[in-house]
C-alpha cells in the first residue's frame, strides 16, 4: 500500500493560491494515479479553499479520477473518426459489460475506464486502449471476449 | 460619476461603471433575471437579462455589462424579448414535466417567466436529466433534475454564509450541483440553514417536509400534540395570505393552530425570556468569575453547527444555553407533562419555526431524555401556511385568540429575538436588571437595531462597560472570528450571532420574498409590537418567575443546568 502523504507535492508550491491548483490536482494524480478524499482535503487546506470547489474544478476535467485505477486501465477513443465508426457503442458495451462509468473502476479492482478525446490512431476506428496495448475495428460483440482474455491473463 | 443614458427612448440618470441592470431596476424599468443577486458578483449566467445596446453586435446581459455616458438601451425589443422567450424553451427541454406535483408550482420564477413570456407549446425537446433525489439532509431536499444552473445556491452558501457545502460538479450537459465527491448533504459541511431554497428559482431545493407526521399525529387520540410558535412567524405568515409584508397575524395564527387541533398553543418568546434568564446569568458569572470571553448566543441552530465544523477552537465561548425551541420542548416534556399528569412519550411536541435548521437541531441526540425526544416535529413557516390551506381555514374569518398558560406569556424582548440585534437588545434590559435591580430609562438599544450585517458598541451599564457584537450571515460572523484570532476586538465581551442575513426574519423557512424591503418590513413589524407591548422585559414576565419559583428555582440551577443547558462537539466533515 503505497502512502497517500502529499506533503512532499506540496512542499513544491511555496506560497501557493489558487492558481496553482490545477498543476497540484496532475501532480498528486501523477504519483498515485488518482485523487484520495485525503489529497483533496490536504491541499484544500494548504489553499485554504472549500473541498467542494476543488471538487467542482477536478470534475470538469476528463483527466482526473477519484478511484485507484484498476489493475488494466481501458481508455475508450470518443474522437471524431472512432465516433463516425461507432465508439458510442463500443463504450456502452463496455460500462454494460463492467458495470462502471467513466472514471470509475470495478470492484473487484480488475479494471478502470477513462473516456479520451482522439488517441491518434484514428486509421484503426474504433479504438481502445488497454494498458497501452491497442485494439483496433472493435465491435460491440468484440468487448466481451477482449476482456475476458485480460481477466485470463491476470489469473495466469 | 453621474451620467444619463437613454432607455426605451426615455433618459435615465446612472452611476458610471454600474451593472445596467442595477440603473434600469432604480428608473422602474422591469427587466427579469433567474441569477441576479443583489450585492454580489454578477455571474450572467442565465442570459434571461439580455438587452440590446446600441453599437453592440449581440444582446448583452444587462446584470453583467457597465454602464457608460450616452448609451442607448432598448430593454422589451422584439429581439431581446424574442431571446428571452427561447432561453426559457431551452431551459424547459430538459427541466421535468411535474409542475402539478411540485412544492414550488405556486412560487416557481421558472414557470412565472415561462408564463410572462407566453411559452405555451414545447418547441424542443430536450434530454431530460435525470438525478438521484438527495433526501439525507433532515432540513432540506435537493432535486438536481429540477434545476436549472442559475447558481444562486451556490455564490449564497459561499458568498453569504461562508460554508461553500455546494458547487458546480462536471461540465457541459452533465452539469450539476453538488456536495464534495457528490455525496449526500447530510455528511457535507451544509449547516441547514435553507438560505439556498430561498434563493432557488425553481422547486430543485426545498425543505424536509414533516406535514405528514404532524397530521399523523393530530389524527392519533393518543397523543397530546402541542405546539410553539417563534418570533418571526407571526410577522411573516400573512404574506402567504394576502396581507402586506409586516403585518402582525399573531392572533389568528394562534386560533388557525387550535382550529387545527393542537391542544395547547405556546409561544416561543416565552422560552426566549427564559434563554434571556439563563443567559444573562451566564454572561455575568463568566464576567465575575473568568470564565471564557467573549461568550456567543447558541439560539441559532445553523451557527452552533457553523462552529462545530469550521471553528471549533470558539466551542467554549458558545453559550451552553439551549436554543428557545430547545428550551420550550425541554420544559414540555418535563414541568408541564408533571403538572398536567402526562406521560412525556404521549406527547407531542411540534414547533413551528422560520428555520429548516430547527429541524437539525431537534434531531440532535442531546435534545431529549430517555430516549424521548423534546421536540418531535418542526414546521417552517411555509408549511405551516401549507398545512392552513390544506384544512380549509379562512384566514381572514378567524377571530383572533390568546396562546395558552402557562408558557404563553412572553414579553416584546422575547419577540425582538427574530430579528438580528434582538437577542441582545432583549439581554441588555435584563443585564440592566441583573446587575443593579433598576429598569433602564429607555429600553430601545439604537445601537444594536437595524439590518446592517455586522453591528459593534459599548454600551454603559450603569457604570460597567459592556463591548457588544451583533452580526448576521456567517460570512460576517467569519471575519469576526477571525478577528477575534487575529488579536481583535479585545473589548468585546458578549457576541450575538443570527445565521440569516438579517435574522430569523429572513430565515430559510419564511415564506419566499424577492426584496430586502419584505424583511425590513418584518423587522419593522417587530419593533412596532415592542413599542406597543406592556410587558418589555423577560425578568417581569410573570410565568417564568413562577417557573423559576415552581420548578427550577433559580438560573443555573441544578435542574436548568439538566433541562436547559447543553455541550457541543466538533464535527469532523469534509470542508
Amino acid at each position: 500500500m503505497t502512502s497517500l502523504d502529499i506533503g512532499p507535492i506540496l512542499e513544491k508550491f511555496p506560497d501557493a493560491k489558487r492558481d496553482s491548483l490545477i498543476p497540484m490536482l496532475q501532480e498528486v494524480q501523477e504519483k498515485f494515479g488518482y485523487l484520495s478524499r485525503e489529497a483533496v482535503i490536504q491541499i484544500g487546506d494548504y489553499l485554504k479553499l472549500p473541498t467542494s470547489k476543488i471538487y467542482g474544478v477536478a470534475t470538469f476535467y476528463n483527466q482526473f479520477r477519484f478511484q485507484p485505477q484498476g489493475h488494466f486501465h481501458i481508455q475508450v477513443c470518443r474522437g471524431t473518426a472512432c465516433h463516425v465508426k461507432g465508439s458510442a457503442a463500443v463504450l456502452d458495451a463496455v460500462r454494460r459489460e463492467l458495470k462502471i462509468e467513466p472514471g470509475q473502476t470495478t470492484r473487484d479492482g480488475m479494471f478502470s475506464l477513462e473516456i479520451v478525446a482522439c488517441i491518434g490512431a484514428c486509421g484503426l476506428a474504433p479504438v481502445i486502449c488497454i494498458d497501452g496495448n491497442f485494439h483496433a475495428s472493435v465491435t460491440t460483440q468484440k468487448i466481451s471476449s477482449i476482456l475476458d482474455s485480460y481477466r485470463k491473463a491476470a489469473q495466469e | 460619476m453621474k451620467v444619463t443614458i437613454e432607455v426605451n427612448g426615455r433618459p435615465i440618470e446612472a452611476e458610471s461603471g454600474e451593472m445596467l441592470l442595477s440603473a434600469l431596476r432604480r428608473a422602474g424599468v422591469k427587466v427579469p433575471t433567474l441569477c441576479n443577486m443583489a450585492n454580489l458578483t454578477p455571474t450572467g449566467s442565465c442570459r434571461i437579462c439580455v438587452v440590446e445596446v446600441e453599437g453592440q453586435r449581440s444582446l448583452v446581459p444587462s446584470c453583467a455589462f457597465p454602464v457608460s455616458a450616452g448609451m442607448k438601451v432598448r430593454t422589451h425589443s422584439p429581439r431581446a424579448v424574442e431571446a428571452r422567450k427561447t432561453i426559457i424553451e431551452l431551459l424547459l427541454a430538459d427541466h421535468p414535466d411535474d409542475c402539478l406535483y411540485c412544492v414550488k408550482h405556486d412560487s416557481c420564477q421558472l414557470a412565472d417567466l415561462a408564463n410572462e413570456l407566453g411559452v405555451r407549446s414545447r418547441r424542443f425537446a430536450g434530454a431530460k436529466s435525470a438525478y438521484a433525489l438527495d433526501q439525507s439532509s433532515p432540513s432540506i431536499v435537493r432535486d438536481p433534475s429540477k434545476c436549472i444552473l442559475c447558481g444562486k445556491c451556490v455564490r449564497m452558501c459561499e458568498e453569504v454564509q461562508g460554508v461553500a457545502a455546494i458547487d458546480f460538479i462536471g461540465r457541459g450537459s452533465k452539469t450539476k450541483i453538488g456536495t464534495s465527491f457528490d455525496e449526500g448533504l447530510n455528511v457535507s459541511s451544509c449547516i441547514n440553514c435553507g438560505q439556498c431554497v430561498n434563493v432557488c428559482p425553481t422547486g430543485a431545493l426545498t425543505e424536509q417536509n414533516q406535514i405528514k407526521e404532524v397530521l399523523a399525529a393530530l389524527a392519533d387520540p393518543n397523543r397530546y400534540v402541542v405546539v410553539q410558535h417563534a418570533p418571526s412567524v407571526s410577522v411573516a405568515l400573512g404574506e402567504a395570505f394576502g396581507f402586506p409584508a409586516g403585518t402582525d397575524v399573531d392572533g389568528m395564527m394562534v386560533a388557525a393552530l387550535r382550529r387545527l387541533g393542537f391542544q395547547k398553543v405556546f409561544d416561543t418568546g416565552f422560552s426566549a425570556d427564559l434563554t434571556i434568564m439563563e443567559e444573562g446569568s451566564e454572561l455575568v458569572r463568566r464576567i465575575t468569575s473568568g470564565g471564557t470571553l467573549p461568550m456567543m448566543t447558541s439560539c441559532s441552530p445553523g451557527w452552533i453547527k457553523f462552529v462545530e465544523t469550521f471553528y471549533p477552537e470558539f466551542i467554549p465561548n458558545l453559550s451552553t444555553c439551549k436554543s428557545p425551541q430547545q428550551m420550550m420542548g425541554a420544559i414540555i416534556k418535563s414541568y408541564f407533562a408533571e403538572r398536567e399528569k402526562l406521560d412525556p412519550a404521549k406527547i407531542f411536541s411540534v414547533s413551528i419555526m422560520p428555520c429548516t435548521a430547527k429541524k437539525f437541531e431537534a434531531g440532535r441526540p442531546e435534545m431529549g431524555r430517555h430516549g424521548v425526544p423534546d421536540i418531535d416535529a418542526v414546521l417552517t413557516t411555509r408549511e405551516l401556511a401549507q398545512l392552513i390551506r390544506m384544512r380549509g381555514i379562512d384566514a381572514a374569518e378567524l377571530k383572533p385568540d390568546t396562546p395558552d398558560t402557562p408558557f404563553g406569556e412572553r414579553s416584546s424582548a422575547g419577540k425582538l429575538f427574530g430579528a438580528t440585534g434582538g437577542v441582545m437588545e432583549a439581554a441588555v434590559r435584563s443585564a440592566y436588571f441583573l446587575l443593579t435591580g433598576g429598569e433602564l430609562s429607555d429600553l430601545v438599544v439604537e445601537p444594536v437595531r437595524g439590518l446592517d450585517g455586522m453591528k459593534k458598541a459599548v454600551l454603559d451599564i450603569d457604570g460597567t462597560k459592556v463591548g457588544v457584537a451583533v452580526v448576521s450571515s456567517l460570512s460576517n460572523a467569519a471575519k469576526l472570528l477571525d478577528a477575534i484570532k487575529a488579536g481583535e476586538h479585545k473589548d468585546v465581551q458578549f457576541i450575538e450571532v443570527m445565521t440569516c442575513p438579517g435574522g430569523c426574519i429572513n430565515g430559510g423557512g419564511q415564506p419566499f420574498q424577492q426584496d430586502i424591503s419584505t424583511v425590513k418590513a418584518r423587522m419593522q413589524c417587530l419593533y412596532t409590537i415592542d413599542t406597543n407591548d406592556k410587558l418589555r422585559v423577560s425578568h417581569k414576565n410573570a410565568e417564568i418567575q413562577r417557573l423559576y419559583e415552581e420548578y427550577l428555582g433559580k438560573p443555573l440551577g441544578e435542574r436548568s443546568h439538566h433541562l436547559l443547558h447543553t455541550q457541543y462537539t466538533e464535527r469532523k466533515t469534509l470542508l
